[in-house]
């Protein structure tokens, strides 16, 4: 019974955007064919300054440094940094876009991709002459073909209106969530499977045919595009002094409207579900980050804020901005054995502590879900034997994962251990589960 | 100053034969699926030789010496290590 709940891949929210006072990311929507395109949206955005290949444009580097901004993939890492990296190599760099989202609680590059490609265009063309590059590549799941198909369209409208730029394409890459991690994409593109490889060396240093390439989440390339346009203060306008800027934040679970909203860094979560449509049900507790991130107590609903400075106590990070409330009505537990199976199915199994330790954790959670009978501690010690044991953070996320579940859901988990499984547990489960069809493609 | 090396393993390589525990269990011990946890502290003279027969025994070739040096870009693994995507 169990197994069919955690194969059940339970409905994807539809996204709609809402439009909190001052958006600016979601301010570009609607840029597409169907709004006016091209030339509408040079209405409002200058055209990017043109790369050239091997001279770096350090103002546009000096602008990202000043403005504070990290990127929103989920590491975080300060992308003026990483530009500088990139410029000061000898070989001429290459750009990669990484608007993958494997994670299956974010739809957020997604959207961006789908209705405001020109910004998306726009930071790509940014970054390209911050650190001198000759071509960008930007890679969408496969399976998300609105998105390709509109990218691909607007980078067509480019080539007509605007010829001249630095080459531009799409790659369809495999839907796997590690695919998306930065080497295993590269070697991926290289022509190798879409799995993480050894670091050192990083793509800043070596990535793409060799060369030193700048990846970069989509959202953070939409960051820049506005960074380069309107100046770091005005970036810094919104956020906090040490987070600067606005962050998308995909909200699903139970609001009105799930959707994916924008919010200066440190806004009240309250402000995140209002601009949902409010809450529908009664939360037992928040899930931020995504899988890769960690549960919150429901009782954190009143008074968290979205920043990463108010989320470490709980030993939680913005991430992707990924935040799913999950009703009072539904098992923690039992949503975390479905994401710790995720966890180990999406294992590239390269690293034998990600594939054995994943899998324990997984049948653990699970059998404590079912039965209670498996000791939490046991569970703690291997979260701890899986940390940094992997060429990627795949097994560092699981870790995390678990231990805010333990912590959150130790009193459900003490029913569940004494035969008292709560209704929820029996129903169907609630996150959605990416569907397996098609079995493992590394491709 | 003489310069310090630590243990290093690469987990793609690794397949979990055991030798490396065997030969160094002072720095190296194995998790309960048979496959190694590295102590990755800077080793000492005395500790060198036998982190080195380790080494050299790795039959999937997965381990090797590293200095322990300034790194050029530190913060390449943030304190939370989170997927850079």
């Amino acid at each position: 019974m169990m197994e069919s709940d955690l194969a059940t891949t339970t409905t994807e929210p539809v996204i709609t955007a809402a439009r909190p006072a001052g958006p600016r990311l979601l301010g570009a929507v609607g840029d597409g064919a169907e709004a006016g395109g091209l030339a509408r949206y040079r209405q409002f955005h200058p055209r990017p300054t043109p790369a050239v290949a091997g001279r770096p444009d350090r103002r546009i580097i000096e602008m990202a440094e000043q403005a504070g901004l990290r990127g929103r993939g989920g590491a975080g890492f300060p992308t003026g940094r990483k530009l500088r990296a990139v410029a000061s190599a000898r070989k001429v760099p290459t750009v990669v876009v990484n608007a993958t989202e494997g994670e299956p609680i974010s739809h957020k590059d997604h959207f961006l991709a789908l209705r405001a490609p020109h910004l998306l265009l726009d930071g790509a063309a940014w970054a390209a002459a911050a650190v001198g590059a000759d071509q960008v590549q930007i890679c969408i799941d496969r399976n998300d073909r609105d998105a390709i198909t509109q990218v691909r369209s607007a980078i067509a409208e480019r080539l007509h209106l605007e010829p001249g730029g630095t080459p531009v394409e799409v790659l369809e890459t495999p839907p796997r969530y590690v695919a998306g991690e930065e080497t295993a994409l590269v070697h991926w593109i290289n022509g190798g499977e879409a799995k993480p490889t050894m670091t050192p060396p990083r793509p800043f240093e070596k990535g793409v045919d060799g060369r030193p390439t700048l990846i970069n989440n989509a959202e953070t390339m939409a960051h820049l595009a506005l960074i380069a346009e309107r100046g770091a203060a005005w970036f810094r306008e919104q956020g906090t002094p040490d987070e600067p800027g606005t962050c998308l934040v995909t909200v699903t679970g139970a609001v009105g409207q799930p959707r994916v909203v924008e919010v200066g860094v440190g806004s009240s979560l309250l402000t995140v579900v209002r601009a949902a449509s409010g809450l529908t049900q009664s939360v037992g507790a928040i899930l931020v980050g995504g899988y890769f991130g960690a549960w919150l107590p429901g009782s954190a609903l009143e008074t968290v804020r979205l920043s990463n400075a108010a989320l470490r106590p709980y030993g939680a990070a913005l991430g992707c901005g990924a935040v799913h409330l999950l009703p009072a009505s539904g098992c923690g537990v039992m949503e975390s054995a479905r994401v710790l199976e995720w966890y180990s199915y999406e294992s590239a199994g390269q690293c034998g502590p990600c594939v054995h330790g994943l899998a324990a954790l997984a049948d653990g959670m699970k059998t404590l879900t079912m039965s209670g009978r498996t000791d939490p501690a046991q569970l703690e010690r291997w979260a701890g034997d899986v940390e940094r044991r992997g060429a990627c953070a795949l097994p560092d996320g699981a870790a995390r994962f678990i231990r805010s579940a333990l912590t959150v859901f130790a009193d459900d988990i003490e029913d569940h251990r004494r035969g008292r499984r709560c209704p929820g547990s029996k129903r169907a489960g609630l996150l959605p589960i990416p569907s397996r069809r098609g079995g493992p493609i590394w491709q | 100053m003489a310069m310090k090396y630590r243990v290093r393993l690469d987990p793609i390589r690794c397949t979990g034969e055991g030798l490396c525990a065997d030969l160094f269990p002072e720095a190296i011990r194995m998790d309960d699926w048979g496959y190694p946890i590295i102590d990755g502290r800077p080793l000492s003279r005395d500790e060198l030789a036998h982190a080195r027969r380790a080494v050299a025994a790795c039959p999937a070739l997965a381990l090797s010496l590293e200095q322990v040096e300034h790194r050029a870009f530190p913060d390449a693994e943030p304190a939370q290590r989170a997927h850079s995507r």
